[in-house]
């Protein structure tokens, strides 16, 4: 499984425009960040809003990110950035570009309207979702991007209860309906593929969202080195898929011939310990069914 | 009026006076959102920007809520930008997290909130409880009197809001349903002269490629109180900046407002009442009743409730000060205690040996009429306590029954 | 070039020198990660082929390839094990800190 790619790791810039963040150790929210930024470049202005990311990346007078950057209340990543871009735009800045970075907390649940409203009105900004699949800076409660089945600290896993008992949102199918110019999936695992979408992105005008799958080692509870490991994992057994809309029509960027089994992505993460060969089916069936839907679309 | 009042006369809605001086300050953004009394408000200022009436060129978001109407405003400020947003009531609730944001950060965003009580029990209907659960939000707060006085006052909000000394948020309450729904003649300045009184917004508060910054930033518990500390001392200079602005103001269009509170026939008044917005205007005509029946009763208009005339609520309590009772009429409430306004003007005036008796009134909550007659019943009140008969410190006023 | 720990920053010593609420330099370090760390990434420079996979990976970037060998910053290295990890070639061992 390989992704075509324009970008070769050895022409990247060395220079870091996000660094020293207070981040958990094995972070995969600062490798979505940094790659983003190599292609964004400089004259990138952030925000972010109250989340992980934020957290530790401004504490006065130390501030993490080189390039501009504000923070903004947690439903608004969406909303602040429709402003800058409107102040920009009359402001007549060329070749900026306004880029706002949450979770999924923070865009699937709480920003979820202002995000809509962006979309509508098709405002000029990037939006990256860094998926970490639960809230994850208070301290690993469950989103409505937390996985079927999932431990979080309000969807316990133990003596009657089965970890969360609901499918995660689908952002992505959400974000397109809107009918923007260009919305994707991506996964730090796949380096080459986020930063083509983030280019693609970059050369478009109008509302355009990636939502980044993010391995979390404090909230899914494997040990820090293994989040690329598990980012793989996930997209190889199809419970994660890279994904593009664009102009209308929708793509697979990434169709796995088969799928490596569950339990494998599954079995070494604490929040899913609890599962047994029968949750494991469970969830190798609904996500046939849900590529089975993907490759009705794409096919369409 | 010792000067001739510039301008030209033209009868308008308090929204749309509103409008028209959110016309002449050329903000460079807008977003707002819809809602009643505010709505009319909204929908000049989309008229203005859709004609190219605006005095500078002009992005008008239509956001989906207030919190993102707030939050784009803060977003389009932090890039530099004169901005300008207007809500009410629940709306303004709804924005309160925003609120916080942008005072803390000191962006000079300017917005109108057109006062109405807030649900539940629903009302559409005006009091003040909106803006001044917001009074701890680190905006500076206006109230007006009339729809001259609002356009007035937004010009004086830019001017104030966007002086590096102040670089603090502006809110200018307006009345609802009362004033922003009602015509009178109204004073639009030319814009020559508004240019001279308000100069093209320049700051360095702001995001910059050539030397990037960090905006909205975390100061913790090592600076956090120290950052607030000099909050405070904003809001300190802020007082001498409105006093100075509103001289500034009168100088080029002939019309004042004395600062953060103004008097009417205080000079040597023995019964006073403090009132905030349109009020003022139905105190004025029972103060001219009373005095003509021989009564020394006086009126204060609080125009500032933050930074509040402190000092000037001080001076009633002076040996000098004939003031003998003060009443205090609150649109407001907060349950288990009383008007916001009478704890804040009873905080300032305390000292021990206190000579001054108050009384608290609280009126007008929900659209309910505040009429003249009700005035009347409140100087009565203060009239009994200060020949000594008992009166309870807090009392409804005007409700249908007595 | 990576950003740098500035190690005599000037902290605000007296009110003036604190502004209230407004902006602040971008891009400035004051405090270092390394104390988090327990196990510390070395390379094998003989054994690296410049595959940058550690370099892509590295959730602090604090891996440079401006060198002729790659180089590792360890005020900023918490040493999470990403790198050795990903490593095809195994040049890059994890060390307990102190030994």
């Amino acid at each position: 499984m390989t992704i075509d790619s324009k970008f070769q790791f050895s022409d990247l810039s060395d220079q870091e425009l996000l660094y020293g963040a207070k981040t958990c150790p094995g972070c995969a929210a600062t490798i979505a960040v940094r790659l983003a930024l190599k292609v964004l470049g400089e004259r990138t202005f952030v925000c972010v809003p109250a989340c992980c990311l934020a957290a530790t990346t401004n504490a006065y007078p130390q501030v993490s990110f080189a390039v501009n950057y504000v923070v903004t209340a947690f439903p608004a990543t969406a909303s602040t950035i429709a402003g800058m871009a409107a102040a920009a735009e009359m402001q007549g800045l060329e070749d900026v570009t306004i880029l706002g970075i949450a979770g999924d907390g923070g865009t699937a649940d709480i920003g979820l309207q202002a995000l809509s409203g962006v979309c509508e009105r098709n405002d000029n900004v990037i939006y990256l979702c860094y998926d970490n699949e639960a809230y994850m800076n208070t301290g690993i409660q469950r989103s409505s991007s937390t996985p079927w089945g999932a431990w979080t600290t309000t969807s316990p896993a133990g003596e009657g209860e089965r970890g969360k008992t609901k499918y995660r949102k689908n952002l992505f199918d959400i974000i397109a309906a809107h009918r923007v110019p260009y919305c994707a999936t991506a996964s730090v695992a796949y380096p080459m593929d986020l930063m083509e979408k983030v280019a693609k992105a970059k050369a478009i005008k109008g509302a355009r969202f990636i939502h980044v799958h993010a391995p979390c080692p404090t909230g899914w509870g494997y040990s820090s080195e293994k989040t690329i490991e598990y980012g793989k994992l996930a997209v190889e057994s199809g419970l994660w898929y890279l994904a593009e809309y664009e102009n209308g029509e929708m793509k697979l960027n990434l169709t796995p011939k088969t799928f490596k089994p569950a339990e494998l992505y599954l079995k070494g993460q604490r929040r899913f310990r609890h599962m047994t060969e029968q949750d494991y089916k469970l969830i190798e069936e609904n996500r046939d069914r849900e590529w089975d839907l993907l490759k009705e679309r794409v096919k369409a | 009026m010792t000067k001739t009042q510039k301008g030209k006369g033209r009868f308008l809605s308090g929204n749309e006076a509103a409008a028209e001086a959110v016309r002449l300050c050329g903000p460079q953004v807008i977003a707002a959102y819809p809602i009643t009394p505010q709505t009319t408000l909204m929908e000049k200022l989309s008229e203005f920007v859709a004609a190219g009436e605006m005095s500078a060129p002009c992005k008008l978001l239509l956001v989906e809520s207030e919190h993102s109407a707030m939050a784009a405003v803060m977003g389009a400020a932090m890039m530099g930008s004169r901005v300008f947003t207007a809500t009410s009531s629940q709306g303004l609730l709804y924005m309160c997290e925003m609120l916080n944001y942008v005072s803390g950060s000191r962006f000079p965003v300017v917005m109108a909130n057109a006062n109405r009580g807030t649900a539940t029990p629903w009302t559409i209907f005006g009091d003040q409880r909106d803006s001044f659960a917001m009074r701890d939000s680190g905006w500076i707060q206006f109230y007006v009197e009339s729809g001259q006085e609002a356009l007035d006052t937004i010009l004086q909000a830019y001017r104030i809001a966007e002086l590096p000394d102040v670089m603090l948020p502006v809110m200018v309450n307006i009345d609802g349903f009362t004033l922003p729904h009602t015509y009178d003649l109204v004073q639009v300045p030319e814009q020559k002269a508004v240019d001279a009184f308000l100069p093209a917004f320049k700051t360095f508060n702001k995001l910059s490629l050539e030397a990037p910054k960090c905006m909205s930033f975390a100061y913790g518990p090592d600076y956090h109180l120290e950052s607030r500390c000099l909050q405070q001392k904003v809001f300190d200079e802020a007082v001498g900046v409105i006093e100075r602005v509103d001289e500034e103001f009168y100088g080029l269009f002939g019309r004042r407002y004395h600062g953060l509170a103004d008097t009417y026939r205080c000079e040597d008044a023995e019964l006073v009442l403090a009132v905030t917005g349109s009020a003022a205007g139905t105190t004025r005509v029972v103060v001219d009743k009373l005095r003509a029946e021989g009564k020394k009763v006086g009126l204060i208009k609080v125009r500032c409730l933050r930074p509040f005339p402190a000092k000037f609520f001080a001076s009633l309590n002076s040996p000098q000060n004939s003031c003998k009772v003060l009443g205090v009429l609150d649109r407001n409430i907060s349950f288990g205690l009383e008007g916001g306004l009478y704890t804040d003007a009873k905080a300032s005036m305390y000292r021990p040996g206190a000579k001054i008796n108050t009384l608290g009134f609280v009126a007008g909550l929900g659209g309910h009429d505040v009429s003249k007659a009700d005035i009347e019943v409140m100087f009565g009140k203060l009239a009994n306590l200060a020949e000594g008969k008992p009166e309870e410190e807090h009392q409804f006023i005007g409700m249908r029954w007595a | 070039m990576k950003p740098r720990l500035i190690r005599d920053f000037h902290f605000p010593a007296r009110p003036e020198e604190l502004a209230f609420g407004v902006c602040t330099d971008a891009g400035v370090l004051t405090t270092a990660n390394s104390g988090w760390r327990v196990f510390r990434p070395v390379l094998d420079a003989s054994k690296c082929i410049r595959c940058l996979f550690c370099w892509v990976y590295c959730p602090d970037g604090v891996i440079g390839k401006e060198e002729k060998d790659l180089t590792i910053d360890y005020d900023y290295c918490k040493g999470c094990g990403v790198c050795a990890h990903e490593c095809p070639k195994k040049a890059i061992s994890m060390v307990k800190e102190g030994e």
